[in-house]
């Protein structure tokens, strides 16, 4: 099987000039950029003014060794992202078990064996390259704190109660659009309405897991916990609406149909989780929150304001939030009338 | 009997590549002096640490090589250094000698 071949930009770090030029024109030999650094301080100088896909770190160094390097690495947010491999003789195993246990990515014995060299550089690179895919897809979903947090966590996470507000917002009337217009317009419509969407929920530590046609679903509180998420789900919604009166502007100026939407919030206790399979999953959370709030925002269709939320979350609202109590509703599939408040825009 | 494992040799070729063979033989003659006199200091100034570390070296690069017998040789002084003893006698010459062997042998296989 041929392995692909991924090429990158390494460091290699060793105080033995030997081994120094035997890694770098090996490594150059496999279509990579070489870097090279004699100790273990000029090897973070380097690290730290210059960007690296991989790090070959020796671990017996004067002054600073690999694995105080290793350790540096692993505490610094910039450099903790790129992947070390630690390289060292077999009598150094014992040194090598402790930097895996802390988190380096692989190890190779020296004398370095030139086709172990290829499979380990390139699986740690392909695995660099996939993290830094993942990372870049979380990113356009979730706060960068959330896309950290998931990547640490991974997707084993099994399913959790936790305590949250549930947005959804939809376009009002968005078939008859739809109808009016040519399916281009539609699709550069609905771009540029979810880049302000996101960029509301994402401003306000909310994270983003549904689209749906033209709905939008968002979590705040989980999956970092967050105490102020009541107040950051609304924030966010009157923020959808602020932005989306300049967006109308710019439509109206262009001739164009000029959009209304709806948002409903609802807060309480959600099964919150990843879902899917290995290779599409996304993080998400179901339950009566859940439910409550899609019921919400449909309300919104019956009622003369954008934003209505329910009890709960209202009583975790600051004092200059404005809200108009509704009364109470009685919503599909719930027993229980629920009090729906309005807030001002 | 040759110092340097033939095999071992042309691995090491196959990856530094053969046109830096040549680079990688003249940093072995040229470092591998300077480790044995460091030791020498090391071991004037019971230094445990510095005499492990460049024993360290030498065996690596040794290694490196596959000369074998050099390796072994100074792995016995960085393991002897490594549980802080300096009562090596004249392993320290054994060693320069080794050394002195090796180096002879790879000036002819620059290529």
């Amino acid at each position: 099987m041929k392995s692909k071949q991924t090429s990158g930009r390494l460091l290699v770090v060793d105080d033995n000039k030997v081994n120094r030029i035997l890694l770098a024109r090996g490594l150059e030999g496999h279509g990579h950029q070489v870097e090279t650094a004699e100790n273990g301080k000029q090897a973070l100088e380097k690290l730290r003014t210059d960007s690296f896909d991989l790090v070959l770190l020796d671990i017996e160094m004067p002054e600073m060794n690999g694995y105080q390097v290793l350790e540096t690495c692993l505490q610094d947010p910039e450099l903790r992202e790129i992947p070390i491999i630690m390289t060292s003789s077999l009598d150094e195993l014992d040194s090598v078990v402790k930097c895996i246990e802390l988190g380096a990515e692989d190890y190779l014995n020296k004398p370095i064996n030139p086709i172990l060299l290829r499979a380990r550089v390139n699986a740690s690179l392909e695995k660099k390259r996939l993290r830094d895919e993942q990372r870049k897809l979380f990113r356009t979903f979730a706060t960068k704190e959330v896309a950290d947090e998931l990547l640490k966590t991974g997707f084993s996470l099994g399913g959790e109660y936790v305590n949250a507000s549930v947005l959804f917002a939809d376009i009002r009337s968005f078939t008859s659009i739809v109808e009016k217009q040519e399916p281009a317009d539609t699709i550069e419509l609905l771009n540029n309405y979810f880049a302000l969407m996101f960029e509301a929920v994402t401003g306000h530590h909310g994270t983003v897991n549904q689209l749906e046609g033209d709905g939008l679903m968002a979590i705040f509180g989980a999956p970092i916990h967050d105490e102020g998420h009541r107040e950051h789900a609304v924030r966010a919604a009157l923020e959808m609406i602020e932005l989306l009166k300049g967006f109308n502007v710019e439509r109206a100026s262009q001739n164009k149909v000029q959009i209304k939407v709806g948002i409903g919030i609802a807060t309480g206790r959600v099964i919150a989780g990843y879902t899917g399979t290995q290779h599409r999953a996304t993080y998400t959370c179901v339950g009566d929150t859940v439910n409550l709030a899609a019921r919400i925002e449909n309300h919104t269709k019956s009622v003369d304001s954008p934003i209505l939320i329910d009890q709960y979350t209202c009583e975790g609202l600051p004092g200059d939030v404005e809200v108009e109590a509704l009364g109470p509703m009685v919503f599909k599939g719930k027993q229980q009338s629920i009090n729906i408040f309005a807030v001002k825009e | 009997m040759p110092e340097i494992d033939k095999t071992a040799f042309e691995e090491l070729k196959q990856m530094s590549g053969t046109d830096f063979i040549n680079e990688l033989i003249d940093a072995f003659l040229e470092d591998g002096p300077n480790m044995l006199h460091q030791m020498e200091a090391a071991l004037a100034a019971r230094d445990v640490e510095s005499f492990r570390r460049n024993a360290h070296s030498l065996k690596s690069n040794a290694n490196t090589f596959g000369a074998q017998e050099l390796g072994a040789l100074a792995r016995e002084l960085e393991m002897m250094g490594r549980e802080n003893n300096l009562d090596i006698g004249n392993k320290l010459q054994v060693l320069k000698e080794a050394f002195g062997k090796v180096a002879d042998e790879l000036v002819g296989m620059r290529v």
